[in-house]
């Protein structure tokens, strides 16, 4: 195999990114480590990142997006593996609801991730892949690395966090954790603890990435091979739950892909099938199948109220931050009774929180589509904290 | 206090609808820096102007989407929620006043709202449209119809208003679910307060609109 052919592999190309991505890195020392909730200190840590925008001289406009089971710190520059658009383009941009000529947009790629940061792809530091090596991460240990990553850029208060689904469970944590350092808080589409429901589908997604043979107990980086099969599967299913029905209709219906009959066989007749297979052969490419066993673990152990005897609402006792919770009607993956179990143990907190369930049948993506209900809500909440904090323009 | 309309800092103009008379008085109910509830917020123009007149901590809560989104973004918060589902979840006093305006007629269940507004509210002000009106009752008496106005311009069988009542029935109201009436303002069909010094019974033909301040009867 010449030099060439391996670095145009997409297994090498994503390794690459894991471990030496091509946008910003902070590396903290082996005395440096980050304590884990599992008990164990992560060290040597990494964190990949990007930046929009400028930092005022108070840094008091630091903005920080949280993102989702399968996002990365590439919210609004071109993915490197993909070559896609940054996965939220449409909120995050000069002139944007969360507007980089105003703030300072942070986003870092989370704990146990495959862009960058610390996670199963990486090497220890005796120069083996963690594998399943790797401790478990919960939404916690993200957000302290994430306060670690923001206590290197020298702020002391981020103006906002936001973020959707697991994006969203990190800003809740964020508030939680760190109530004084969030001026505003936005989680959308989100939910202070997994159901069983969302554990099982999980779980499901697991069971499929290690059936493949190829997974080979999580240690396929010394095999040069991937578990693609079982990941896509995955995915596939994962991704439903990210529609809805009505939406799947609408778009799809019954309608057959590039056939006029259907062929009495197991190909994918139907136009459903072949989008549901593109999604997981993509995602397979751009994807370490152990970092989406860690992710979806993350989120099956999230439990805010855990800590605190059950009761939600201790969660967010004396908090100071301003919340902007937002759901959506056809989320059934995140649905509104469960962001409205958030808004509710605010409100019995007596904490400033508002919330508005968008009419969509989008599903659980609609958080990340440019609906012109949550555009304006969310630039708007924004817009007029920043205002209250008397934030200007820096570009 | 009975005169409003003389009152240096009410200007007429300023309420974002010029049929909200109800606002004036509300206004005037609330002193400086209370937080505020506003149950029914609609697009947030009660708390913004009470904001401006009165620099109150308000927070509102509203059915609509639309309402709940202009809200949020002039930067009042808000929950899109139902009086009649969401008031449980918020704290005894948590807030100096709580105001239902205008929505009291659109709830399932008036008497547990009212209790909920007096269980979260130290202080609960309610405005409500007086079906004893005299328009009302002549409108019912010599058309034989369901009245529609200009302020309840709904046909019966389209009306998010469920439970009408006069003022007399909302006092009966108060007995029930142990409110003490501390004021209560009576508005004219030209939206002006009527002088404290009529009888309920004028105030109940008089009135298009009533504004009721409450508080919790201590047992």
């Amino acid at each position: 195999m010449s030099q060439s052919t391996i670095s145009n592999d997409p297994f090498t190309a994503s390794l690459k990114e894991a471990r030496q991505p091509s946008g910003l890195v902070v590396r903290f020392g082996p005395e440096d480590g980050l304590d884990m909730a599992a008990g164990a200190k992560l060290a040597p840590l990494q964190i990949g990142y990007q930046t929009y925008g400028t930092l005022n001289s108070d840094k008091s406009n630091a903005v920080l997006v949280c993102h989702a089971l399968t996002g990365d710190q590439h919210v609004a520059t071109n993915n490197p593996i993909t070559g896609k658009p940054g996965w939220w383009e449409s909120m995050v941009g000069p002139g944007k609801p969360v507007d980089t000529n105003r703030f300072f947009v942070i986003c870092s790629n989370v704990v146990g991730g495959c862009m960058g940061t610390s996670g199963p792809a990486n090497e220890t530091s005796d120069g083996v892949p963690y594998g399943l090596g790797f401790p478990v991460v919960t939404i916690k240990d993200m957000v302290n690395a994430q306060a670690r990553l923001v206590d290197h850029l020298g702020i002391d208060r981020l103006f906002a966090v936001i973020g959707g689904s697991m994006g969203g469970m990190q800003v809740l944590q964020w508030a939680v954790s760190y109530p004084e350092r969030v001026y505003a808080a936005v989680p959308i589409a989100t939910a202070a603890r997994h159901t069983s429901q969302n554990i099982a589908f999980h779980e499901v997604g697991r069971q499929a990435v290690m059936a493949d043979p190829d997974w080979h107990g999580g240690d396929y980086y010394s095999f040069g091979i991937r578990p693609t099969k079982g990941l896509a599967v995955a995915r596939m299913a994962a991704h439903i739950t990210y529609l809805s029905e009505g939406a799947l209709h609408r778009k799809f219906g019954r309608n057959l892909q590039e056939r006029d009959d259907i062929t009495f066989g197991f190909e994918a007749d139907f136009q459903i099938e072949s989008y549901l297979r593109h999604q997981g052969m993509s995602f397979v490419d751009r994807f370490d199948a152990n970092s989406y066993l860690y992710m979806t673990r993350a989120m099956d152990y999230f439990d805010l109220a855990r800590e605190f005897g059950g009761k939600l609402a201790h969660a967010f006792d004396q908090t100071s931050t301003r919340f902007c919770c937002v759901s959506f009607s056809s989320d059934w993956l995140f649905p509104t009774s469960e962001n409205r179990a958030i808004v509710h143990a605010l409100n019995a907190a007596g904490a400033n929180v508002s919330f508005l369930e968008v009419d969509t049948d989008k599903g659980h993506d609609a958080f990340l589509l440019e609906i012109p209900e949550l555009f304006d809500t969310v630039g708007g909440f924004v817009r007029a904290a920043a205002d209250e904090l008397g934030l200007a323009e820096t570009a | 206090m009975s005169d409003f309309t003389s009152s240096p800092t009410i200007d007429l103009t300023m309420t974002a609808d010029p049929n909200r008379a109800d606002y004036r008085v509300i206004s005037e109910m609330i002193p400086n820096g209370a937080k505020v509830l506003d149950v029914g917020s609609g697009d947030g123009a009660l708390i913004a102007l009470l904001k401006q007149e009165k620099n109150i901590d308000a927070r509102g809560i509203e059915i609509s989407q639309k309402g709940v989104s202009l809200a949020v973004s002039k930067g009042i918060s808000v929950v899109q929620g139902d009086a009649d589902k969401d008031l449980f979840h918020y704290p005894d006093n948590g807030f100096d006043y709580v105001v239902l305006s205008q929505t009291i007629q659109a709830t399932h269940s008036p008497e547990t709202v009212l209790r909920e507004l007096l269980r979260i509210g130290r202080h609960a002000i309610v405005s409500f449209p007086n079906f004893g009106f005299w328009r009302m009752r002549a409108h019912l008496l010599l058309k034989g119809e369901m009245p529609v106005t200009e302020d309840l311009p709904y046909t019966w069988y389209d009306s998010p208003n469920i439970h009408f009542c006069t003022i007399r029935d909302f006092f009966d109201l108060c007995e029930k679910a142990d409110a003490r009436i501390e004021k209560f303002i009576a508005l004219s069909g030209g939206r002006r307060p009527l002088p404290d010094s009529w009888p309920l019974a004028v105030k109940n033909i008089a009135g298009e609109q009533a504004v009721f301040l409450l508080t919790r009867k201590e047992k």
